[in-house]
C-alpha cells in the first residue's frame, strides 16, 4: 500500500454477528476522538450496515461505487460524522458491485483514504469468500474479534489461518460479549482458553451491555457520548491500545464482587 | 483440571460446559486446520499401524494416532506401545531389540507426505 503511514486494519471475524460493525462504528468515533484522522470503510457490499450504526444512513449521497467508476471526487463520497468531524465514511456501494468488484479495486479506494487520512479501519463481510478477500487485500494489519462459542472461535480460527497466509500482521483479537457470571460458573469458555486456542494477544475484552443494543437503536455508538458503560469503556479502551497506550485488561472474574464470586473463583483454581 | 471438574468428576456429574467446550473445539479445530477429515485419519491410521506392525508388534488396543494442537501448530502424534520387536520382521531391517516402550512420531501437517511413522524403537 502506498501512503504516508496511514494504518489499514482489517476488522473481521468469519462468523456473522459477532460485532464487527459495531466495533468499527465505536472504534471510529473513539480514534477520531482521540485526534486521529479516521476513515470507516464499509467493505460489506451485500449487506451494509456501517452508515445505519453510525446514523449516517441519510447523508449517503456517492458510494464507493462512484468512487471507482470517477462519476465522483473521493471527498464527494466521504461522509463527515457530524459530531466527530475527524471521522469519515466511506459508504459501501450497490450490491451488484460484487459481481465485478476486485482485490485491486479496494486496494484502489484504501490508498485513496489513506492519503488523507491517519487511519482506515476495513469493516468486513462475514465469511471468506470473495468479500472477505477483497476486504483482505486492503489492509495490512487485523483484529479479529470473536465471542467465547464455539462456532465464533472456530470461525475466527479460519480467518487466522487467512489472513496468516496472506502475510497480514500483527494480528490481534477482541472477545466480545464477554459473561463474567457465566465464565466464573465455568458455563462460558474461559478468556485464556480462547486465547490459548486462537494464538492470539488480546486487544481487548468486552463485557455483555444491553447498552450496545439501545445505542444500535439511536445511530449512535456508545463511545459519542462519553457513556461509561461497561462497552463503552471497553471499546474506548481499545482505541487508546491502538494508539500505542498501555492501558491493562480487565479481569472477568473481578467484575463481580461477595461470597458467591469467591466461591466461584475458588472452583475455577487449577488444580493439575 | 479445575477445582470443579475434580468435583464434577467425583460425583460423575457432567462436566462444566466450558471444559466440554474446549475440548470439542481443540478437536475440530486439529482437524480443520490440517484439512483433515476423521476419515482420512482413521485411514492413516490402519495404515501407519500396518507399517509399524511389520517391524514390532504393537498392542492395538492401546494404539492411538491422533492430531494435536497447540499454538497454531498441528502435529500428528502415533503413541504406539510395542509388545516386542518381530523376529523376522516383513521388510528388510531386521531388528533384535526387545523391549521399547512407545513410538511416538510428529510431524507438521504443511508437509504433503504425511503417512509416514516414524520407527525410534527399531534399531536397524
Amino acid at each position: 500500500m502506498t501512503s504516508t503511514g496511514c494504518r489499514f486494519i482489517l476488522i473481521c471475524s468469519g462468523k456473522g454477528g459477532v460485532g464487527k460493525t459495531t466495533l468499527t462504528a465505536n472504534l471510529g468515533i473513539a480514534l477520531a476522538r482521540q485526534g486521529m484522522r479516521t476513515a470507516v470503510l464499509d467493505a460489506d457490499f451485500g449487506l451494509r450496515n456501517l452508515d445505519l450504526l453510525l446514523g449516517l444512513e441519510n447523508r449517503i449521497v456517492y458510494t464507493a461505487q462512484d468512487v471507482l467508476s470517477e462519476s465522483c471526487r473521493l471527498e464527494q463520497a466521504l461522509v463527515k460524522h457530524k459530531q466527530e468531524p475527524k471521522l469519515a465514511l466511506m459508504p459501501a456501494g450497490n450490491p451488484r458491485m460484487l459481481e465485478w468488484l476486485k482485490p485491486e479495486d479496494m486496494q484502489k479506494i484504501a490508498a485513496m483514504l489513506g492519503e488523507c487520512h491517519d487511519i482506515v479501519l476495513i469493516d468486513c463481510p462475514a465469511g471468506i469468500e470473495d468479500g472477505f478477500k477483497n476486504a483482505a487485500a486492503a489492509a495490512q494489519e487485523a483484529i479479529v474479534i470473536t465471542t467465547p462459542e464455539v462456532s465464533a472461535v472456530r470461525d475466527a480460527d479460519r480467518v487466522i489461518g487467512l489472513l496468516n497466509t496472506r502475510g497480514i500482521k500483527p494480528i490481534q483479537m477482541v472477545l466480545n460479549r464477554v459473561r463474567p457470571k457465566m465464565m466464573a460458573n465455568q458455563e462460558m469458555l474461559a478468556v485464556d482458553d480462547v486465547t490459548d486456542i486462537l494464538a492470539l494477544p488480546l486487544l481487548g475484552l468486552v463485557l455483555e451491555d444491553e447498552q450496545v443494543i439501545v445505542s444500535t437503536n439511536r445511530g449512535e455508538p456508545l463511545t459519542l457520548n462519553g457513556s461509561n458503560s461497561p462497552a463503552a469503556t471497553a471499546y474506548g479502551n481499545i482505541a487508546r491500545r491502538i494508539c500505542g497506550e498501555e492501558i491493562p485488561l480487565i479481569d472477568p472474574s473481578k467484575v463481580r464482587q461477595g461470597l458467591r464470586a469467591k466461591l466461584s473463583r475458588l472452583m475455577q483454581t487449577k488444580i493439575f | 483440571m479445575t477445582l470443579r471438574d475434580f468435583i464434577d468428576k467425583l460425583l460423575r456429574r457432567q462436566p462444566a460446559s466450558a471444559t466440554t467446550a474446549k475440548e470439542r473445539l481443540q478437536l475440530v479445530l486439529a482437524h480443520d486446520r490440517s484439512d483433515l477429515n476423521p476419515e482420512l485419519l482413521e485411514q492413516m491410521r490402519k495404515e501407519i499401524l500396518e507399517v509399524v506392525s511389520r517391524y514390532v508388534e504393537i498392542d492395538f488396543s492401546e494404539g492411538d494416532v491422533s492430531l494435536e494442537t497447540e499454538d497454531r501448530v498441528t502435529a500428528l502424534v502415533a503413541n504406539l506401545p510395542i509388545r516386542r520387536a518381530k523376529v523376522n520382521p516383513g521388510q528388510p531391517t531386521s531388528s533384535d531389540e526387545a523391549e521399547s516402550p512407545k513410538a511416538e512420531a510428529a510431524q507438521e501437517p504443511e508437509e504433503p507426505a504425511l503417512s509416514e511413522a516414524e520407527k525410534e524403537p527399531v534399531v536397524g
